[in-house]
């Protein structure tokens, strides 16, 4: 199992670099970064050794970025009936996925430590609590890796990567706003707390606000992966049935 | 000796259509079975279903012994397959590629190098293991799509239009592939190309609509053509029309079809029932004195009975 996940792996890391894309989203998303970080968030007007200004864009960079890391990894295998070729390998299809995915949330993960740079920076104007940033950074990871959860099944509905990316889109930003201040007035308006507790209980922003704060919780961890295991598993759904289909 | 591919009783439907009905087949060592039909018979989703990869609604399938149709992933170490229209990564050389699907069969290190160059021999790709696959010529990327099936050594191969969209030496090459492996190996083509069956395979298997509708040697199947003992004669022109009368008039003779031929014109002359008639057709012609520059008795045509089997009607317009 560990073997064949490695394989899948391999191959769909690797073959983010055999096209430029991967350099030209590494730099797209590390210019965002610092435009965000520094123009934006105003990290030196805020005067402070942290890196609050820098993570707290994430959520709404990921938005758009992990549809575009995600959206290829099914609708381009269905599109080129490659699908059908790996679906007939001695390999069973949850590793198949999981590799795939890994492989995805592992090229979000280099394009994140590339940001090491404003790490750099904070500690060498003042001395930041690094505790608290890298529990952001984990933070920052785990929140990539739901929305690169909602890309691959969105990737697996369909074999046009076009639809897998807006649908991911819509999607992601959908379990974002849930968290927003306005959407949980509106909610709780409705009366029920219970409703309101709820929703804002799925939203992928209110668990990354502790995390990029320093508070490193057990429910937000189990949280973010209960979330990617949810998303896998209909990954596999959809794969089962999409192979039914012819 | 038990064999290699077993179907029983294989079906398949799509929202209430049945794709494939009853299918049963056994296929064994040495064995090249064809599998024919019109587009949309049900081929591709046999094969699919034979490995692995679609569930059948009803029936089951062993490879081996092992059953292949519960979505058994270990059982499909014994298989070879070639999907339809070969579809391949683009974007890896032949070399990585072929690497990925030997890692695939837990053929690491050592094993999967000497498995990929045997692959890559038996195909004849060296010269082109490091260009991009998509840069291709279409002939390297089926050998390619070949070698994928074949890495791993599998008794079974199951190969879905292999020689489709390639030019007529690239068809040659990749049949005298498939003939070469067939020795040790049970193996089912898939094709709609006629000829292919007759020189490649050892066994036929006609269906329509999902069901079989005949399971023969090629050659049994060429034998229920009318075409059969027909004899095909090539005359000039100009005296054509007078040796069809002649020939109509002789008993036990059905009809005879003409077709020009540049300055000359190919007589078929097709017997009533399929019986020779092959030498009374000589004698009138040496006796009038005839000028017949080619003279050939048929063993049948399987387009003819392809038609046949598979026309919407069931019966074979005689063009």
């Amino acid at each position: 199992m560990r073997h064949n996940i490695f394989t899948i792996f391999k191959r769909e890391f690797s073959s983010y670099f055999n096209t430029p894309l991967a350099y030209v989203f590494i730099v797209i998303f590390l210019m965002l970064q610092g435009v965000f970080t520094f123009y934006v968030g105003g990290f030196y007007e805020g005067e402070q050794a942290d890196l609050s200004a820098f993570f707290s864009f994430h959520p709404w960079l990921y938005l758009f970025l992990m549809p575009a890391i995600g959206m290829r990894l099914w609708a381009e295998e269905r599109k080129s009936g490659t699908m059908e070729l790996l679906l007939t390998l001695p390999l069973s299809p949850g590793s198949i996925i999981m590799g795939k995915y890994l492989a995805a949330l592992c090229f979000a993960a280099l394009a994140l430590a590339l940001t090491f740079p404003i790490w750099l920076t904070v500690n060498h104007l003042g001395e930041p609590d690094n505790g608290v940033i890298i529990t952001g950074y984990i933070g920052s990871l785990l929140m990539a890796g739901a929305y690169l959860g909602v890309a691959t099944a969105m990737s697996a509905l369909t074999d046009n990567q076009v639809v897998a990316f807006i649908t991911s889109v819509a999607l992601c930003f959908l379990f974002t706003i849930l968290g927003l201040p306005m959407v949980l007035d509106g909610v709780s308006a409705i009366g029920f707390d219970q409703v309101t507790v709820m929703v804002a209980g799925m939203s992928y922003l209110s668990h990354f606000d502790a995390l990029q704060k320093g508070v490193l919780s057990l429910a937000d961890v189990v949280f973010y992966i209960a979330v990617i295991g949810f998303w896998l598993g209909l990954t596999r759904a959809i794969i089962e049935q999409q192979r039914e289909a012819g | 000796m038990p064999a290699m591919l077993e179907a029983a009783g294989l079906s398949k439907s799509f929202n209430g259509q049945m794709a494939v009905d009853d299918i049963s087949l056994a296929v064994e060592k040495g064995e090249i079975l064809g599998f024919l039909g019109p587009n949309g018979a049900g081929k591709t989703t046999t094969m699919k279903m034979l490995t692995g990869f679609m569930r059948p609604s009803s029936g089951s399938a062993k490879v081996c012994g092992e059953l292949i149709t519960g979505g058994n992933a270990h059982t499909r170490r014994h298989i070879g397959y070639l999907p339809e229209g070969a579809p391949l990564y683009g974007d890896m050389t032949p070399r990585a590629f072929l690497s990925f699907i030997a890692r695939c069969h837990k053929m690491h290190g050592k094993r999967g190098a000497e498995a990929q160059e045997r692959a890559v021999e038996a195909v004849d790709l060296k010269a082109v293991l490091d260009q991009r696959i998509a840069t291709l010529s279409k002939g390297f990327r089926r050998r390619v799509a070949i070698a994928a099936a074949i890495i791993h050594a599998p008794p079974v191969l199951i190969l879905d239009e292999p020689t489709d969209g390639l030019d007529p030496n690239q068809k040659h090459e990749v049949r005298y592939l498939i003939r070469r492996m067939s020795a040790e190996r049970a193996i089912i083509i898939s094709t709609h190309i006629l000829e292919e069956v007759e020189s490649l395979c050892s066994r036929a298997v006609v269906i329509r609509r999902g069901k079989i509708v005949a399971d023969e040697t090629p050659s049994g199947l060429k034998a229920k053509s009318k075409y059969l003992n027909a004899v095909n004669m090539l005359v000039p022109s100009h005296e054509a029309s007078d040796i069809a009368i002649g020939l109509k008039r002789l008993e036990r003779v059905a009809s005879v079809e003409m077709a020009s031929e540049g300055g000359q014109m190919r007589l078929t002359v097709v017997p009533a029932g399929q019986v020779v008639i092959a030498n009374r057709v000589a004698e009138l012609a040496a006796s009038k004195g005839w000028t017949v520059s080619q003279f050939a008795v048929e063993g049948g045509r399987l387009e003819d009975v392809f038609r046949k089997l598979t026309s919407a009607s069931g019966k074979g317009d005689s063009g």
